[in-house]
């Protein structure tokens, strides 16, 4: 190890509850300074309770956390001074400009006039923002809004930054904005922990997972280590009808010796491929052969949903898999 | 639109705040936030004061030449009441600024923040205690608009205005409180109907004795009552109910303020 010091996070049995339901169940979790953390699960794993947790807003219920040292049940107001919060609502004041908006999370963060307008200037050229820096955030695109919170997390130099979900909800194009941001950041030297339900956004950002489910965690590692126990890439086949999905799912179970998942809503086949494209192009000339006509078909990395089909083993709480039927 | 690769550039240096905000300091942000977005939304602002003197019109002109109350006129016994009463009815826009901040995550940002929960309270409640004081002093102009006039002195007027501000204080702290306890917006918009209740069965329109025999007692020991009646009392320099007002309006504050900074504790 050449990082010293305490984790950035640490969470020993970490539970939270409210009343009966536990929202965190026991969560074991280390985050290392130097390293970009995220946080994978489905909706209602106890992602954004963690989140909210470190973040001060929420009180453990029973077990250890520590961010950079600092108990939070013990001494909140220290943690405060370490971590800026960026959450999934994009938390800006929509009336306010974005220089004002900046200005003001400078202020409430400890810094003096002076030092508030140059944090505030600097985290505006810093995240692109100068062209709307002076409008008002109500008018901001998903992806601006997104970066403004972004921004107003970091006037105060925070020593860890918490982003939650910070891409949900944003079109293509807002969400490769914030990955910008985020990367830069990354560069910079700023230590990050975020939270996200899409796998390639963890892949794309962070140096260590953690997936959690029902407030535990289930798995961690980095993306290549949690990829190789995943298994293998997916071939999805959508047909224009429904009468010949077996014969489908039979031609890509030949080809990949794979059992394939028929998803009879969708008209889907889906089946795991290890032979990357070229067995892609023997799936489209197989089916093309076996008369069946094709309306749409992909080779694609495994999704969450899958992820925790492998995680789990089990087909249960997973959305999206409930109209499938397994052969 | 920018391409993404340009988005972001050579990240600057931000310096690191030596310490934490002055309660001052906190509290003159918040307020400035919540003050900022009241007189930027046409709709509280506007509005606001355009419901108000409908109400105030349709009171002392359709339903007024048929009431039958005080000595000197409709208008010389519902204006006082109006005024003194107004924060009841522009206070549930403070409910639903909260309920929102909260739905929002603003109120999450700032409780990130290493600010004091006080700071919180402080700030909304001088910003909206402003936007309060503002509805007393315009609802009072139109008041004299509409044909009241002052009975006595000057500075009976000026005490009675006075009291229609310490009013405005007690309200807003409560209508945080609600706020804070509302699952949203809307929810916050529905309690505050509550306010409506008090406003009306209360001596602000017509006099409690003119009342069915049973709601009378509500009507006569509800703290509206005597906040309203002092003020009337106030204007021709007297003192009626003046004790009871102020216990009320004092009780309110002291049993109010604690809830809201623990509420904003674990909002």
């Amino acid at each position: 190890m050449t990082v010293t010091g305490p984790p950035l996070i640490e969470a020993r049995g970490l539970c939270v509850r409210f009343g009966k339901v536990a929202a965190l169940d026991g969560l074991d979790l280390v985050a290392r300074p130097g390293q970009v953390l995220a946080i994978l699960g489905p909706n209602g794993a106890g992602k954004t309770t963690f989140v909210r947790t470190v973040a001060t807003l929420v009180p453990p219920s029973g077990g250890g956390l520590r961010v950079r040292g600092i108990d939070v049940a013990r001494d909140p107001v220290a943690v405060r001074r370490e971590i800026g919060l960026a959450g999934q609502f994009a938390a800006v004041e929509p009336t306010m400009t974005g220089r004002e908006n900046l200005r003001m999370v400078a202020r409430l963060f400890g810094h003096r006039r002076k030092a508030a307008d140059a944090a505030s200037e600097a985290v505006i050229g810093m995240l692109g923002l100068d062209e709307v820096a002076d409008r008002r955030a109500g008018t901001y695109s998903g992806g601006q809004r997104r970066r403004l919170d972004l921004g107003a997390s970091l006037v105060g130099a925070p020593r860890l930054l918490l982003l939650d979900e910070p891409t949900t909800g944003l079109d293509p194009a807002g969400r490769a904005e914030v990955w910008a941001a985020v990367r830069s950041l990354v560069a910079a030297g700023t230590d990050i922990v975020l939270t996200t339900h899409y796998l390639e956004e963890a892949d794309e950002l962070a140096d260590q997972i953690v997936v959690i489910d029902h407030g535990k965690a289930i798995a961690a590692g980095t993306a290549a280590e949690l990829k190789a126990g995943i298994g293998r890439d997916i071939i999805e086949v959508a047909l224009a009808g429904g009468e010949q999905l077996g014969a489908a799912a039979a031609v890509l179970e030949t080809l990949t010796a794979s059992p394939a998942v028929i998803d009879h809503a969708g008209r889907r086949v889906r089946c795991q491929a290890g032979g990357g494209t070229a067995q892609l192009s023997d799936a489209i000339v197989a089916l093309d052969s076996a008369d069946i006509p094709v309306e749409e078909i992909a080779l694609r990395r495994a999704t969450l949903d899958e992820v925790f089909l492998a995680l789990t083993g089990s087909k249960k709480d997973v959305p999206g898999t409930k109209a499938g039927s397994l052969r | 639109m920018s391409q993404v690769t340009a988005a972001v550039s050579i990240p600057a240096p931000i310096a690191r705040p030596a310490r934490p905000p002055a309660l001052s300091a906190a509290t003159a942000q918040v307020a400035q936030r919540a003050l900022r977005k009241y007189l930027r939304t046409p709709g509280l602002f506007v509005m606001g004061m355009v419901q108000s003197a409908l109400f105030l019109f349709m009171f002392r002109y359709v339903f007024g030449g048929a009431i039958r109350a005080g000595s000197a006129g409709y208008a010389g016994y519902l204006i006082p009441g109006y005024v003194a009463t107004i924060v009841l009815f522009t206070g549930g826009g403070i409910a639903v600024a909260v309920a929102e901040d909260k739905a929002q995550g603003l109120t999450d940002r700032l409780l990130s923040l290493p600010i004091s929960r006080g700071a919180l309270v402080a700030g909304r409640t001088l910003a909206d205690f402003t936007t309060n004081g503002w509805s007393v002093i315009f609802t009072a102009a139109l008041g004299f608009a509409f044909g009241f006039r002052l009975p006595a002195t000057a500075a009976d007027g000026l005490a009675a205005l006075g009291l229609c501000l310490l009013y405005g204080l007690v309200f807003t702290v409560v209508f945080i409180v609600i706020g804070l306890f509302a699952p949203n917006a809307q929810a916050a918009q529905g309690i505050s109907m509550i306010a409506f209740v008090l406003a009306f069965i209360s001596s602000t329109y017509v006099p409690p004795s003119s009342m069915p025999g049973w709601l009378q007692p509500f009507a006569r020991y509800q703290p509206v009552t005597p906040m309203v009646n002092a003020v009337r009392s106030a204007l021709t320099g007297g003192s009626h109910d003046l004790a009871a007002a102020l216990i009320w309006s004092a009780a309110l504050i002291v049993a109010f303020t604690p809830v809201a900074v623990i509420r904003y504790r674990r909002a």
